[in-house]
């Protein structure tokens, strides 16, 4: 035989080293989800990493609605609230009754309160997806979490139901009352329901979903009802966003309006298209920055919120696969050995974009800090918002900033073409 | 014996406007059964009509002796009955693999399943690895469906079409905007692998139409004015006179 293989046989190798690649991605996920704290052990950064892994998980249950079933909800954190607030009331049954329930079975309980939700008022949500189901689920959103301040005795008005994580029965002597063992509990929980949210993808179920997402129309020609599988998409996102919101009720020791409303909402569909809804992977890193952002800008500037409008904006714009998007469009030329051609135009194009990012961020603080507040300092170099002078520098970056990025933008599109026609010689672009 | 599709009086109106007017078919199992007739005849909508996309207003179709109409195109499915589309619907971000093997999860009993790995189901692999070599696409399995050339997508059109083991098959202008040669390909590709099936099929192609067919139906303004054998529709003056003209001979 010559040295080729024979197609099955590549096949076959391929799929073997897939299955490895694939216990070696999440055992790596368990290792860093482990080591993590033991790196960064303040007590800043371990609240900062239990945030982040409930913003993973809910983030991942959001992509099986948008990026796999293609339905837009604008009322996602129903389920999450509602997870969280069946968590506390549950909490506080099983300490005052004395059960022996110990605390990491709790997210289960958000998750089936998000899925049972899920299964009262899917069925007439997902009869039809686009538009309708948006505009739906909005409404949906918006009643509940007016509901939420009216129905005292269930949802304790504006200022919640509290309860102490630490009453419940402890488990091999954790008591969760630290921070650190929250965070393994979060941990434990954020690998569990990411490994069954991608065996999901896997399934039959998920690959129809898929279908649906393309094309509703024909999956009713090859004996699919859509409707059917929208609904079980929307109860499967219901109960991972369930899981999050006990996490965070757990996390936090409340539970109050806040969680159900539509910020929180929108707080999700952010992370995850930032992230990118086309792979499985986007959502964690939207989830990732999203929520690292929101920590690190509300102490830098009080006016963030603006800055996740222009970063959204922006990803629609120019990016619309989101950052999991970006990263894997350079994966052709990767294999194919030309991404080096490309980077030195990327370090070029990168100078005037900082530029004209950093004059954004000089107008948008002279704007807002004009009629007082803190002096601004931009990478250590002090500005004063009524100066006219930081107005002019404003304008030069912004101007000249773009000016300039524009052109080098279009070398990089240049190199671009080149590397991925070499790419496409080398078979491995389509 | 019971027909494979049996059309009794149909009548399908869209406000005001009737499209179809007491249409009756009969197509008996086994047989490759061609509707033919012009431009806006109503051909795509008796497609439509069989195969549940629309509800008739009136009248009743029969699949393998069962009442279908009013059923959802899911449940026609289930029964079946498998369609393909005149403009080409195939699910455009999946690969080619992915797109026949979602046709292959409901005839092989996976349905909706949650708890288990469609990699690892070796009846789907393998019917989904048969559908592709037999449609000549083995070697794209792994290209984007949205990427593939016309006369690629229409290949898929018919392997998903086939793909669920309907005993009936629908196509609708298979060979629509193609070459002369990728018409003979899909011809010969069609002639094999509805073998043993009931094939009916809309083509406006008509040395497909005669070359392929055992019986054809002729459509003039929603209703069937002749249907027969190829030598008996030549012969029809009625037909020569509506729709064909010179054209056969």
């Amino acid at each position: 035989m010559t040295n080729a293989p024979t197609p099955s046989l590549a096949a076959a190798k391929q799929e073997s080293g897939g299955a490895l690649g694939f216990y070696g991605v999440w055992l790596l996920a368990a290792i860093a989800l482990v080591v993590l704290p033991l790196i960064f052990s303040s007590g800043g950064s371990l609240t900062s990493f239990s945030l982040i892994g409930i913003a993973i998980i809910f983030a991942l249950s959001y992509n099986i609605l948008l990026g796999q079933t293609g339905l837009l909800s604008f009322g996602h954190a129903v389920q999450y609230g509602l997870g969280g607030f069946l968590a506390v009331h549950v909490m506080n049954a099983v300490a005052s009754h004395n059960w022996p329930i110990p605390l990491p079975v709790i997210p289960l309980v958000g998750g089936i309160g998000g899925m049972a939700f899920a299964l009262l008022v899917g069925w007439v949500m997902t009869k039809r997806a686009g538009t309708v189901f948006a505009m739906i689920s909005l409404g949906i959103g918006e009643l509940v979490a007016s509901s939420s301040l009216i129905l005292r005795s269930v949802f304790g008005g504006e200022s919640g139901i509290t309860t102490d994580r630490t009453s419940l029965m402890p488990l091999f002597g954790w008591t969760f009352g630290p921070q650190i063992q929250v965070y393994y509990l979060i941990a434990f929980w954020v690998l569990v329901s990411a490994i069954a949210m991608y065996a999901l993808t896997r399934t039959p179920l998920g690959r129809i979903c898929n279908a649906v997402r393309d094309n509703p129309e024909r999956v009713e020609f090859i004996g699919y009802d859509p409707h059917v599988v929208r609904y079980l998409a929307y109860m499967f996102a219901g109960f991972f966003a369930g899981i999050a919101g006990g996490l965070t009720a757990i996390n936090f020791e409340i539970a109050n309006s806040a969680y159900l409303g539509a910020m929180q909402s929108g707080f999700v569909l952010f992370s995850t298209f930032i992230g990118g809804t086309a792979y499985f992977f986007g959502p964690i890193l939207g989830a990732i920055l999203v929520t690292y952002l929101q920590l690190g800008l509300t102490n830098v500037t009080s006016v963030w919120q603006l800055y996740f409008g222009v970063i959204f904006i922006g990803i629609v714009m120019f990016a619309p696969g989101g950052i999991a998007g970006i990263l894997m469009k350079h994966r052709p030329l990767i294999r194919a050995g030309t991404l080096g051609t490309v980077i030195p135009s990327y370090l070029v194009a990168a100078i005037p974009t900082l530029a004209f990012a950093l004059g954004i961020i000089l107008a948008i603080e002279t704007v807002a800090r004009f009629s007082g507040g803190d002096p601004i300092n931009l990478l250590g170099i002090p500005f004063v918002a009524t100066a006219p002078t930081t107005w002019a520098a404003a304008a030069v970056l912004v101007v000249g900033g773009f000016l300039i990025a524009r052109i080098t933008w279009r070398r990089v599109a240049e190199a671009w073409d080149r590397a991925a026609t070499v790419a496409r010689d080398r078979g491995y672009l389509a | 014996m019971t027909a494979a599709i049996q059309v009794n009086a149909v009548e399908k109106s869209f406000g005001n406007v009737q499209i179809i007017r007491d249409l009756n078919l009969s197509v008996a199992k086994g047989e490759r059964h061609a509707i033919i007739g012009p431009n806006g005849a109503g051909k795509s909508t008796t497609f439509n009509l069989i195969s549940g996309h629309i509800k008739p207003t009136s009248g009743e179709i029969r699949l393998n002796g069962e009442v279908t109409s009013g059923l959802r195109p899911f449940e026609i499915n289930r029964r079946g009955l498998s369609r393909s589309f005149q403009v080409t619907n195939v699910f455009a971000r999946m690969t080619v693999w992915e797109n026949v093997r979602c046709a292959v999860l409901w005839a092989t009993g996976h349905r909706y399943a949650f708890w288990k790995n469609t990699d690892s189901l070796p009846e789907v692999k393998q019917r989904t690895a048969q559908i592709l070599d037999d449609i000549h696409l083995s070697h794209r399995r792994d290209v984007p469906a949205g990427l593939l050339t016309y006369a690629e997508q229409r290949e898929l059109e018919i392997g998903i079409t086939i793909a669920g083991g309907a005993s009936v098959i629908m196509l609708d202008e298979p060979t629509a905007g193609m070459s002369h040669a990728e018409t003979e390909r899909a011809v010969a590709l069609i002639r094999r692998l509805t073998e043993g099936r009931t094939l009916v099929i809309v083509e406006h192609d008509m040395s497909v139409v005669f070359g392929l067919a055992d019986r054809i139906s002729v459509l003039v303004y929603g209703h069937i004015i002749a249907s027969g054998t190829p030598e008996e529709i030549r012969g029809n003056p009625k037909v020569k006179e509506a729709y064909l003209g010179e054209e056969v001979d």
